[in-house]
C-alpha cells in the first residue's frame, strides 16, 4: 500500500492534499466537513483585523462547454471576529489531531501587530503559520498582501518579525504578480521562512458585460481588479513552483506547497514532480465540494502502485532534472507527424492548422467523396500542432526520425561553429 | 365506424401537432454550438444542397452573434427557416457530421439553424436589398420555394421578378404540404412575407396555362421561370376511389395546415397506401388527429420502403402499423362510404419481373378512410401547352448548371424538374436558375 503521508517541515499530514486559505476554510464547520471527507490538511482562511466584504464577489471564465475554467474573486480576508476564528481553530485541532492545520495571517505591517497575531494564533495549538503576502486585491491597497509580497525587502522584514516569536513552522505564501518570483522567494527564505507556498491569485479582469460596460463581478455597476485562479492558471503555477524549486541562488532549500488550478490527483502529482511536498486546493472545492478528495487520494495511490513508488518522497521533485535551459535541448532530435487513416474522421483541423499557422506540411486530396489528409514528412518540422488540434485521441502521433544522429545542443552547436568544426545548419524550406 | 371531425380536445390537438423539435433556448443553443469541431472544408456544408457554411454559422452562435449566424444561413438559402425544420438533416448535413466517426451524436445542425433563423425572422432583420435595376423583367410561375428562391435571387441581382401563383396563398408545400409538427403554417406564411420584403410582387389566383399561356409570358417578359411543382397525387387505378372517405395525400394534409385542426376530418380506422415520406406524414397526422388505428400498406418490404429511416421510426412511435408485401385491389364501400380495403399478399417476382400475387391471399382490411400517398403526378396538361418543352418521364429537362429548359428563355427548377424532392433542393435550383437567367439576359443583350 503506497504511503501518501508527508512530513512538511515537521508538520505531519496523512496525505499531501490540503485546502488552501480561502472561502472553503472559513469556519470550523467547513474544515470539519473537509477533514471528514479525507483532506489531509487545511490552511485557515486568512485572519487579521476583520474586514467588510462586497457583493458580488466572484466571476468566472467559461470555455465552450466547460464552466469555470478560471475563477476570479474580489473577496477579502475573513470577515469574522478574530476571537471566533481562534476559538474554532483550537477546537478543530483538538478534534482532528492527525490533520495538518495551518493558519493564514495578514495584519498591518508593524512588528507589534505581527508579534501579537502570531502569539495569539499559536495559542490555538495550530501546526503552523502561513503569511499571506499574496492577496492582490483590496488588502494590497491598504499596504498588506501582495503590497508586501511584491517588494523583497518588505517580505524579508516581516518574515523576520514573525520568526522572532513564532514557535511553529512559518510558511510564506507568494504572489505571482511579479516579474520573477524567485526574488521574493529568496527574500522570504532569507527572512527565515521554513517553507514557501505558491501561487496566490493572479491580477485579473475576467470579462466585461457588453450591455453595462462593467467588468464582472459587478458591484453596483463597477468592479475592481480581482484574483484569478482555477484550472486556467495551473501552467503558470507549475512554472513558478519549478522555478523556485530549481533556484540555485536560494539561500536554503525549503519545502514547497503547490497551489494553482489543482483539480485532480494527476494535477497534484505534477506539482509534486516539480518540487512541491504538499498541494493546496480551492477552486475545485468551490466548484464541486470537499468530496473530490476521495478520487484524488485513490488516484494518487493507484498511480504510485503502478509506478512502484511506496512513498511520496519517491517522486517529489523527480521532474526537475527533466527541465533545462533551451540551449541544452538536442537540435538533432527530429520527429514528424503521422495520421492514422483508420482513425481519421476527416474534420480537416490538422490541415488548416498546419496550412495557415505552421509549415504547410499536410496534403489535402479529395478521394471517393471524402477529404483525405496526409503528412508530407519532408516538410514536417515536428511542431506537434496538428496532434494538438486533432479531436481523435491517438489519430495523429509523432514519429522519431532522428535516425541515430548523435545529440547536439544549441550550446554545443555554438561551440562547434566557433571552432569551425561544423557548417551552419540550414533552416527547413518555407513556401 | 364513420368519418368525422377529430374528437380530440383543442388542447390535445395543439399538443399533438406542436413542433417535434422545439426551438432551442439560448443555453441549449450555446451548449450544442460548443460541441461543433469547426471542421475545415466541412462535410456538413458539402452535404447541404445550398452549401450553407455550417461551421461558420455555428461559430457565430457560439460567439453570441445570432443575427450574423442567420445572415450566413440566409445568404445561401433564403428558406433556411423551413429547411431547418423540414430538411432530412439525418441524411444531409447531420448525416455527414464527423462526430459520427467518434460514435457521438452529430451536431444538431437543423435545430441550431432554426435557432438562428427564428432570431432573424422574429426581428425582421433584412440583410438583402434589390440590386441596381438592369431594366429586365422575369415572370416566375409558382410561389413555392423554387419560385420564390429564384425571384429573391433575381431581385438581388437587379432583375425585376413577378410571381404568378395559381392559389390564393404563397409558399407552396411549405405552407400546405409539410407535416404541421415539422413546419407550422404561421411560420411558413411569415417566412414568405420575410422573403417577399425585398420587393417581390405576387399575382395570386392566377394560374398559368390555358388562359394565360407560357408563350404569352415569354413574349411579355425577358425570361420565364417554371416552378410549378407537381399536381395531384397519382391515382391508385383501382375501384372505389370515388367513395366518401377515399383521399389523396395532399388533400388530407392541406386542412391540417390551412384550416383549423379541430375541423379536420379523420376516420377511426385509416389505411394509408404507400410508404414514402408523404405516406408517413399522412399516417402520423391521422394518428395525431385521433384515429384509433392507422395502417400503412406497401407492396414491397421494409427494406425497400422509400421513407427515411427516422420517418419510419417516427411513425412506429406514433403507433402506426405496417403491412408489407400487400397490394390494394379495391376500395370496398357501403352506402357510398369507404368500408374497407381489399388487398392481396404479393411476393417479389424473378429479377425484372413484376410482383406476383399469392393465390388465395385476398383479404379485406376494415377501415373508414383510405389515403393514397403514391407520389404526385406531373402537370402534363401544362407542359403540353408549352411548345418545344422537353420532358423526360415525369421531369422537365434542364441544364443543371443554368436551369435552362429546351425552350429559349424558359428556365425551370424544383419538383417539376426533379420529380419531387426536398425544399432545400427546390431552393437551390431556384438560385441556380436565377443566375442562369442573368447570364442569359446578359448574352441576349450582348447579341442584341
Amino acid at each position: 500500500m503506497p504511503d501518501l503521508s508527508i512530513d512538511f517541515c515537521g508538520i505531519k499530514s496523512p496525505n499531501p492534499f490540503w485546502l488552501a486559505s480561502a472561502p472553503p476554510t472559513n469556519s470550523a464547520y467547513q474544515v470539519a466537513r473537509a477533514f471528514d471527507a479525507g483532506w489531509g490538511g487545511a490552511v485557515w482562511k486568512t485572519i487579521g483585523e476583520p474586514i467588510v466584504n462586497v457583493s458580488s464577489r466572484y466571476s468566472a471564465v467559461h470555455y465552450a462547454n466547460q464552466r469555470v475554467m478560471g475563477l476570479n474573486n474580489i473577496e477579502l480576508i475573513t470577515d469574522r471576529p478574530l476571537a471566533d476564528n481562534l476559538r474554532e481553530i483550537a477546537d478543530i485541532k483538538k478534534r482532528y489531531p492527525k490533520n495538518a492545520l495551518l493558519v493564514s495571517l495578514m495584519v498591518e505591517s508593524t512588528r507589534a501587530a505581527w508579534h501579537d497575531i502570531v502569539k495569539r494564533t499559536e495559542d490555538t495549538g495550530c501546526d503552523g503559520l502561513e503569511l499571506n503576502f499574496g492577496c492582490p486585491h483590496g488588502m494590497s491597497e491598504r499596504g498588506m498582501g501582495s503590497a508586501v509580497g511584491q517588494v523583497p525587502e518588505y517580505a524579508c522584514q516581516i518574515t523576520e518579525w514573525v520568526k522572532e516569536v513564532a514557535t511553529t513552522p512559518v510558511m510564506v505564501k507568494l504572489t505571482p504578480n511579479v516579474t520573477d518570483i524567485r526574488y521574493i522567494a529568496r527574500a522570504a527564505v532569507r527572512g527565515g521562512a521554513d517553507a514557501l507556498s505558491m501561487i496566490n491569485t493572479i491580477n485579473s479582469i475576467t470579462g466585461i458585460d457588453l450591455d453595462t460596460f462593467a467588468p464582472r463581478p459587478a458591484v453596483r455597476g463597477q468592479s475592481s481588479h480581482g484574483g484569478y485562479c482555477g484550472p486556467a492558471v495551473k501552467p503558470i503555477a507549475l512554472n513558478m513552483v519549478q522555478q523556485v524549486a530549481a533556484d540555485e541562488q536560494s539561500p536554503r532549500r525549503v519545502p514547497l506547497s503547490g497551489i494553482g488550478g489543482i483539480q485532480s490527483w494527476s494535477d497534484a502529482v505534477e506539482f509534486m514532480l516539480v518540487g512541491a511536498t504538499s498541494v493546496q486546493v480551492c477552486t475545485a472545492v468551490m466548484h464541486y465540494g470537499f468530496r473530490i478528495v476521495a478520487g484524488m487520494i485513490e488516484g494518487m495511490e493507484n498511480w504510485m502502485r503502478e509506478k512502484g513508488f511506496t512513498s511520496t518522497r519517491d517522486f517529489i521533485g523527480k521532474s526537475l532534472e527533466r527541465i533545462t535551459d533551451w540551449g541544452n535541448l538536442d537540435l538533432n532530435y527530429a520527429i514528424t507527424a503521422q495520421i492514422d487513416q483508420k482513425l481519421c474522421i476527416h474534420c480537416g483541423l490538422c490541415y488548416i492548422a498546419c496550412e495557415d499557422g505552421c509549415h504547410q506540411s499536410i496534403r489535402l486530396e479529395r478521394r471517393n467523396g471524402t477529404n483525405h489528409y496526409e503528412v508530407i514528412p519532408e516538410k514536417c518540422v515536428g511542431c506537434n500542432m496538428c496532434m494538438l488540434v486533432c479531436p481523435v485521441e491517438g489519430c495523429i502521433t509523432m514519429q522519431d526520425q532522428s535516425g541515430g544522429k548523435p545529440a547536439m545542443s544549441w550550446n554545443q552547436y555554438q561551440k562547434l561553429l566557433a571552432e569551425g568544426k561544423i557548417a551552419p545548419l540550414q533552416p527547413p524550406a518555407h513556401v | 365506424m364513420s368519418l368525422q371531425p377529430t374528437r380530440l380536445s383543442a388542447e390535445q390537438l395543439a399538443q399533438n401537432f406542436a413542433d417535434l423539435a422545439p426551438r432551442y433556448t439560448p443555453n441549449e443553443a450555446l451548449l450544442e454550438a460548443a460541441r461543433c469541431l469547426f471542421c475545415y472544408d466541412a462535410p456538413c456544408t458539402r452535404a447541404c444542397p445550398t452549401a450553407i457554411d455550417v461551421p461558420k454559422f455555428i461559430r457565430q452562435i457560439l460567439e453570441r452573434n445570432v443575427a450574423g449566424a442567420g445572415r450566413t444561413i440566409l445568404s445561401a438559402n433564403i428558406f433556411g427557416g423551413t429547411c431547418a425544420r423540414a430538411c432530412p438533416t439525418e441524411v444531409l448535413c447531420e448525416g455527414a457530421c464527423v462526430l459520427h466517426g467518434l460514435n457521438e451524436k452529430p451536431i444538431q445542425i437543423g435545430r441550431l439553424q432554426r435557432y438562428a433563423t427564428d432570431h432573424v425572422l422574429e426581428r425582421n432583420l433584412q440583410f438583402f436589398t434589390a440590386g441596381k435595376p438592369l431594366d429586365k423583367k422575369v415572370a416566375v410561375i409558382g410561389a413555392g420555394p423554387a419560385g420564390l428562391s429564384c425571384a429573391h435571387e433575381l431581385t438581388k441581382l437587379g432583375v425585376a421578378a413577378v410571381v404568378y401563383e395559381a392559389r390564393e396563398f404563397a409558399g407552396g408545400l411549405n405552407t400546405s404540404g409539410i407535416a404541421a409538427y415539422k413546419v407550422n403554417t404561421e411560420f411558413a406564411r411569415a417566412e414568405v412575407e420575410y422573403v417577399r420584403q425585398i420587393g417581390i410582387p405576387i399575382r395570386f389566383n392566377t394560374p398559368v396555362g390555358k388562359d394565360l399561356p407560357v408563350s404569352r409570358l415569354l413574349q411579355e417578359y425577358d425570361a420565364v421561370f417554371l416552378g410549378t411543382g407537381l399536381g395531384k397525387t397519382a391515382s391508385l387505378g383501382i375501384a372505389g376511389e370515388e367513395l366518401t372517405g377515399a383521399f389523396e395525400a395532399l388533400d388530407f394534409i392541406m386542412p391540417t395546415r390551412l384550416g383549423a385542426l379541430a375541423e379536420c376530418v379523420v376516420g377511426e380506422k385509416v389505411v394509408v397506401i404507400g410508404a414514402g415520406n408523404t405516406a408517413i406524414d399522412v399516417a402520423t397526422a391521422a394518428r395525431r388527429l385521433g384515429a384509433e388505428q392507422v395502417t400503412i400498406v406497401y407492396r414491397r418490404g421494409a427494406a425497400e420502403m422509400p421513407a427515411f429511416a427516422y420517418e419510419y421510426e417516427l411513425a412506429k412511435s406514433d403507433g402506426v402499423q405496417f403491412l408489407w408485401h400487400t397490394l390494394p385491389k379495391r376500395v370496398v364501400g357501403a352506402h357510398g362510404q369507404v368500408a374497407g380495403l381489399e388487398c392481396v399478399k404479393v411476393q417479389p417476382g424473378a429479377k425484372g419481373q413484376p410482383l406476383q400475387e399469392i393465390p388465395d391471399s385476398l383479404h379485406t382490411i376494415a377501415c373508414d378512410m383510405v389515403v393514397a400517398a403514391l407520389g404526385q403526378d406531373p402537370l402534363y396538361e401544362l407542359y403540353q401547352t408549352i411548345p418545344g418543352l422537353k420532358v423526360e418521364g415525369k421531369r422537365v429537362v434542364i441544364d443543371p448548371a443554368t436551369g435552362a429548359t429546351s425552350v429559349p428563355g424558359l428556365f425551370a427548377g424544383g419538383d417539376c424538374v426533379n420529380g419531387g424532392s426536398e425544399v432545400v433542393d427546390a431552393v437551390e435550383m431556384g438560385k441556380i436558375a436565377a443566375r442562369g437567367i442573368l447570364q442569359y439576359l446578359n448574352s441576349e443583350r450582348a447579341a442584341g
